[in-house]
Order: C-alpha cells, then sequence, then structure tokens
C-alpha cells in the first residue's frame, strides 16, 4: 500500500510530560514522526499539537486512534484530505559577499521571504510557507552555500468551515 | 482541618473501598507507612518482594472485579514493580500502584533510591503520576481510581515524593472526575449494531470468540443469550475461558496456539466471526494472513484502538460489550443452526483434543483433572505461565465465570503463587488453587512465607518435570531436542514447604493423586503438593508458530520427531 504523509491535529492538556507522551508512544507503535510543533492553542490549559507522520492510511489511523487513547489528548484529526493551512518556517543562513548579496536579496524577494541579519560573509534568510516553497527557496540558495539552516516542524489548521459561511446564507440547519 | 499527604492518601484509599494493599515498606514511603495503622479499614498484607505485590494486586482485581492496590519504595522498590504492572497492562487488569519518590529537591539528582519510575512506566501504564503537593494528591487519587477501573482497564501508577507525604493540605475528595481527554466509549453505535445482528441473523456458519472483555464487562448471561438464541459455537481465547460455562453443549472451549484442534478448525472454516472483548493476539489468531478467510468479523470491544489493529474489520462496534450484547440480543432472531452445529459436533468427534493418553507415568493433564472433580468445578484456578498453564487451561472444567486467572499477554513466569495469593484474599470464601510448574514456581517462591504469615489459604499443585517445559517442549519439536538450558533441577519443594512452615507432599503415582489432593482440600490453611510427571510430555494440540490455525500438531499416540529446522519456520511472533 502506498505511504504518504499525513498531518495530525491534536489538541492536548498543557501539563509536563505530555510531549514526551506523544513521542514515547510513536517510538513504542514504530511510527516515523517527520515533524512535531507544540503551541499553546487559543483554549487555556490547552496546547495544539501539529504531528507529520509518513504512512498508508490504515497505519495512520491506527497512529490516530493511539493518539487518542492518550489520556492527556482531549483531540486528534488528520487532516490530510481537508482544505488546509499548512505552514513552517525556516530561518537559512546564506553564503554571501558583495558580488553575490543582492542576488540572494532578489530571490528571497521573489519568495515573500524577508532578510533577518546580514553580515560580511553571509545573509540570513527568513521564509514562511508550505514544504514545497521551502524547499525551492532552499534548492534556489544552495548554488551559493548554505551555512547553517533550522526549520520548524508544520503547523496546520483547517481552513474555515463551510457549514457557519453556509448558515450565513440562510442555508444552514433545518 | 489540615491533613499530611500521607493521610490524604489513606483517606482517599478508604474513599475508594480499598480494603487491602499488597506492598513492602523503605525509606521514601515511610510515612505512609507510620500513617497506616490511623486506618485500620486499610488491611495491608506485607509481600517478599514487590514483584509479588504487583501480581497479588493484578490476581485480587480480576477476581473481585476491584481495583487491586500495591505500593513500594523509591528506586528499586518501584522497578521492582515494573513486571507486575506491564503484566497487568497487557492483561487490562486494574491495579493502581503507589511508589515512594526521593523528595522534590532531589528529584533528577540521581539521590539514593531515585529512579524516574513515571518514565520508566510511560508505556505500561494506562496513566502515571508525579504527585507535585499534597494539595493535588487527593484528586490524583480519584483520578487514578477512575482510570484504573473504567473503560478498558489498565494499571495506573501515582508516584508521590516523600516531602509531598509530609506536606499539610486540607483533605477534599473530590466528588467528580473531570478528565477532558478521557471519555470511554460504553455505548455501541446502533447502527452498527443493526448491521452486526443483520449478518448474524443471515449467517450460515457463525462463531462467537469471546475474551476477557466479556469477564471484564460482567456479561455472562449476555453471552449466553446469543449464543443460546442465535445457536451459535463459543469459542474463547486464554483469558476468555470461563466467560461461558464449558459444560455447556454450545462450549467448544479454547482457541489458539494450544486450543482445541475442533475450536480452531470451526473458526477457520466459520463464514462469520463474532469477536468479543477480544485483541485477535498473534497466539490466537496463528498466522495472520490466513485467519478465518472465509469469514466476515464482528468486533466488538471497548478499545477503538484494537479495532482494526491485527485483522480488518467487517462490522466493528466500539462499546462496553455488556450494553453492546444486550442491545444486540434484541435483534437477534432465534435460529436453529442444526447443520452447522452437527459440523462442529464431527470436527470435534474427529479431533478429540483433550483425550489422556493412557500410561503408567503420572501424567500433568490427569493431575488436573483430578483437582476438577475434587473440587466440583468450584475452585478458582490461578496458574504459572507455561505448559502448567495451558494444561490447566484445558483440562479443568470452567463452569463457573471468571474462574481462571492466568498470565495471557505478557506470559510471565512467576505470576502464579503471588496472583494466587491476591485471587484468594479477594475470595475468602471459595477455593483458590495455583496450579503452577516447577520452573515458574521457583521465580516467585518466597511468596510462600506470604502466604503463611497471612494464613492465606492458596493450594498449591506443582507440575514438576525437572524441565523449562515449554521452551523444552519448542527444543524438542523445532530445535532438533538440543535442550540447552531448559533442564533444571529443584530443591526439595516438600521441604521448602517445611521450611515455610506449611503442610507440603510429595507424589510420584497415580494412585497418590487423589488422596493428596483430598488432604489439601481438607486442610484449612496453605498447602503444597509436589507432583512428579512424566518430564518431557508435551502440550497439545499445537499450531506451530507461523502456521495457520488449522495446522495443529495434534496429540500422537507415541511422541512425535522433530518435525522441522527453526531455521525454516516462517516469520512470526515466536
Amino acid at each position: 500500500m502506498a505511504t504518504a504523509k499525513h498531518t495530525l491535529v491534536a489538541l492536548v492538556e498543557d501539563k509536563p510530560g505530555v510531549l514526551n507522551r506523544m513521542a514515547s508512544l510513536f517510538r513504542r507503535r514504530g511510527f516515523n514522526i517527520e515533524s512535531i510543533a507544540v503551541g499553546h492553542s487559543e483554549l487555556p490549559h490547552l496546547s495544539r499539537m501539529t504531528i507529520v507522520v509518513n504512512g498508508t492510511t490504515a497505519m495512520v489511523e491506527q497512529v490516530r486512534k493511539q493518539v487518542d487513547k492518550l489520556v492527556d489528548v482531549v483531540k486528534v484529526s488528520d487532516i490530510t484530505g481537508s482544505d488546509k493551512v499548512a505552514r513552517e518556517l525556516a530561518l537559512i543562513k546564506v553564503k554571501a559577499n558583495s558580488a553575490t548579496r543582492t542576488e540572494i536579496i532578489e530571490i528571497a524577494d521573489i519568495f515573500r521571504a524577508n532578510i533577518v541579519d546580514v553580515a560580511s560573509d553571509s545573509v540570513t534568510v527568513e521564509v514562511t510557507g508550505d514544504e514545497d516553497k521551502i524547499n525551492s527557496l532552499y534548492n534556489l540558495l544552495s548554488g551559493f552555500g548554505i551555512k547553517e539552516m533550522a526549520k520548524t516542524g508544520r503547523i496546520a489548521m483547517t481552513r474555515g468551515s463551510l457549514v457557519r459561511s453556509r448558515s450565513r446564507h440562510g442555508r444552514g440547519k433545518g | 482541618m489540615k491533613r499530611t499527604g500521607a493521610q490524604i492518601l489513606c483517606e482517599s484509599l478508604v474513599k475508594e473501598g480499598v480494603e487491602v494493599i499488597f506492598g513492602f515498606p523503605g525509606g521514601a514511603v515511610l510515612s505512609l507507612y507510620d500513617t497506616l495503622p490511623q486506618y485500620p479499614q486499610l488491611r495491608h498484607i506485607l509481600v517478599r518482594h514487590e514483584q509479588g505485590a504487583a501480581h497479588a494486586a493484578d490476581g485480587y482485581a480480576r477476581a473481585t472485579g476491584k481495583v487491586g492496590v500495591c505500593m513500594a519504595t523509591s528506586g528499586p522498590g518501584a522497578t521492582n514493580l515494573v513486571t507486575g504492572i506491564a503484566n497487568a497492562y497487557l492483561d487490562s487488569s486494574s491495579v493502581v500502584a503507589i511508589t515512594g519518590q526521593v523528595a522534590r529537591p532531589f528529584i533528577g539528582k540521581d539521590a539514593f533510591q531515585e529512579v524516574d519510575i513515571t518514565g520508566i512506566t510511560l508505556p505500561i501504564t494506562k496513566y502515571n503520576y508525579l504527585v507535585r503537593d499534597a494539595a493535588s494528591l487527593a484528586k490524583v487519587v480519584r483520578e487514578a481510581f477512575c482510570l484504573s477501573r473504567t473503560g478498558r482497564p489498565g494499571p495506573v501508577l501515582i508516584d508521590i515524593p516523600r516531602d509531598v507525604q509530609m506536606e499539610q493540605a486540607e483533605f477534599n475528595y473530590p466528588r467528580k472526575v473531570e478528565i477532558p481527554g478521557y471519555k470511554p466509549t460504553l455505548e455501541g453505535h446502533p447502527a452498527q449494531i443493526k448491521k452486526a445482528a443483520r449478518l448474524i441473523n443471515e449467517a450460515q456458519h457463525p462463531v462467537i470468540l469471546a475474551g476477557r472483555g466479556v469477564i471484564i464487562s460482567g456479561a455472562y448471561a449476555e453471552l449466553k443469550y446469543l449464543a443460546e438464541a442465535a445457536q451459535i459455537p463459543v469459542l474463547t481465547t486464554l483469558l476468555g475461558v470461563s466467560c461461558f460455562p464449558e459444560g455447556h453443549p454450545l462450549s467448544y472451549g479454547m482457541v489458539g496456539m494450544h486450543g482445541m484442534a475442533y475450536a480452531n478448525i470451526a473458526l477457520h472454516n466459520a463464514g462469520l466471526v463474532i469477536a468479543i472483548g477480544m485483541r485477535f493476539d498473534d497466539r490466537v489468531t496463528g498466522r495472520i494472513d490466513s485467519f478465518a478467510p472465509q469469514a466476515r468479523i464482528i468486533h466488538i470491544d471497548i478499545d477503538p484502538a484494537e479495532i482494526g489493529k491485527n485483522v480488518s474489520v467487517d462490522v466493528p462496534i466500539v462499546g462496553d460489550v455488556k450494553l453492546v450484547l444486550k442491545k444486540l440480543n434484541k435483534l437477534i432472531i432465534s435460529t436453529e443452526r442444526t447443520e452447522w452445529i452437527g459440523q462442529v459436533e464431527d470436527w470435534r468427534k474427529e479431533h478429540p483434543s483433550l483425550e489422556i493418553r493412557d500410561s503408567a507415568s503420572l501424567l500433568p493433564q490427569y493431575v488436573i483433572s483430578k483437582i476438577y472433580e475434587a473440587t466440583k468445578g468450584e475452585a478458582t484456578i490461578v496458574t504459572g505461565v507455561g505448559q502448567n498453564q495451558m494444561w490447566a487451561a484445558q483440562h479443568y472444567c470452567y463452569d463457573k465465570p471468571n474462574t481462571l486467572i492466568s498470565s495471557g499477554g505478557l506470559g510471565t513466569m512467576g505470576f502464579g503463587l503471588p496472583a494466587a495469593m491476591g485471587a484468594k484474599v479477594g475470595r475468602p470464601d471459595s477455593p483458590v488453587w495455583l496450579i503452577d510448574g516447577d520452573g515458574s514456581f521457583q521465580m516467585t517462591i518466597q511468596e510462600l512465607a506470604t502466604i503463611v504469615q497471612d494464613n492465606i489459604a492458596v493450594k498449591i499443585a506443582i507440575l514438576n518435570n525437572g524441565f523449562l517445559g515449554m521452551v523444552r517442549q519448542w527444543q524438542e519439536l523445532f530445535y532438533q531436542k538440543r535442550y540447552v538450558a531448559t533442564p533444571i533441577s529443584c530443591p526439595d519443594f516438600v521441604k521448602i514447604a517445611e521450611g515455610y512452615c506449611l503442610p507440603g507432599l510429595r507424589v510420584k503415582h497415580r494412585g497418590e493423586v487423589v488422596p493428596a489432593i483430598k488432604q489439601a482440600v481438607e486442610h484449612e490453611g496453605p498447602f503444597l503438593i509436589d507432583f512428579m510427571v512424566e518430564p518431557e510430555e508435551n502440550v497439545y494440540p499445537m499450531v506451530p508458530p507461523g502456521a495457520t490455525l488449522v495446522e495443529a500438531i495434534e496429540a500422537p499416540k507415541k511422541k512425535v520427531e522433530a518435525i522441522s529446522d527453526s531455521a525454516k519456520l516462517p516469520v512470526s511472533n515466536i
């Protein structure tokens, strides 16, 4: 069966050890985490985790159920098939000199990336976007020589609910 | 009024209806032990090794349906509980383990007897807590007991730093438990139940495959109704044994690696498998890709993560077995399935799996059948792990609900004696027999001192064959009889019994079996019988590892030669 990257979003209790429980579960069940990102959610005492995992649909469904079984997990959904917004952020420190600096800045501009640091021998680019965008920028910049890169895991959420916009037009419940 | 953390713990245990704690003291739980005498309703049973405490709590929980409690100090006390906790986890047993921890300022400093027990037990507990202040202790205990006994039961560990035990706080026992991420589904989905009923009503060749979930949920009557109304043969897993009366005409016994050949054949040829409160363990399914190949599968279980984990299921129903069966039974149309039942009966006749061969020597199966006769099937049987366990599951006829207590998922040698101790404490008025092997028994033999000190009247039958018998059997069948590290010398168990101050007998011949068992039954306290059984007797039927359920080796007329080279065995979980 074909494997694919799946994005799981979990609402979890903001308690010590929760990330450990999550990571431990993945290790123990032999599931591979591509990335995991955690931060506060809009709700007090709850964090939102975005987990990217590679596997077959059946395997990821088993992952989702096992995650859901964790007592600290309030809710978890696989939003892979949903209409969603997914973003990663990368900081890329590129080798630069007076001859290449302008070109690097132009490339960054095309990607709507920001220059966050300039030094005599380097330029640091901050880019936000989906995985493809970041990979493309990285590939372009690698021609100049990459000194360092740091990347966050993916964070994701589904787009605004269609149900709500329907009801606004009077086609809601009933 | 303010109370100490230790008092809050005891008050909370009393609120939870705890009557007994199996434990062993030490530096980090001194305050707890010092407080115990203030609560005479909490009986403490001093074990001789913490592993015994965890197994005893497990045995107690299984025998009573209540939560079993064990207690140990920090560091080695806590790590000694680990095997018992893992055992309870794999068999979904309600155990609450309480451990002492070094004082808060010392945590993380590698202090004396410090170990990260919440880290260690993370994958083998349903949940665990490191209690950070006395004020949160009552809530923690309340949650722990709720988690341990509800939904799919399991062990919960509470780690309490020693300074938290002494810290003062107000005691308010929360009336309600609110865990936002914990809402077990109890009621099965009505549409799914309807679908299941339709499949059952239309089925030509259905079987019921019942597991420990039936026992945990107490769904004996519901299961019986379903089986009788729809005339469906009932098969059980090892841990499902005694969820359905084995003397019932529709009972076809245990399936799996050492299951009845006819039960496995029926399962393999079934058109519909109604799996109830079980989890398709590899010991049950045999080779998974040829498990019940023609069958559609209905899977009823309280744990959604079990659905579709090992086999794909046609109709999943997540919920409490008893509640689901109640609803399902209303939709079942009474049916006669004479032809199918006749077919399964024929298989039973063609593959008699419980015949004890004629032998002048003392056979373990014979011993068990005599224990059955002497106890009239009224006893609770607790087993060790290995051949003794399989013979005990096969040759005692379990007619009464929840009368077999055995380590299924983890297969923990040494489970027997402490678990029997816990079971007897939980069922003081019914006979409890431990059927153990000489190897398994020696792993936790020290608990003899506990049953003597507390006069826990466990009857012990050791099937002594001088081998680690199940491993030897595998060596015989799959490793050309190379008996590496399986011949085991044993102490004189009768003298051991004498040393621990309990009566013991040795039985070498068939003729002595019945009088010895009679003596044990009539004796009031604990009693040990060392049965010197045939050393190289094998457990049959046996489905070889990696084989399909119908490829069982059945009891040969004489001993079989090695059947294959281990290197040629298909990859499986051996």
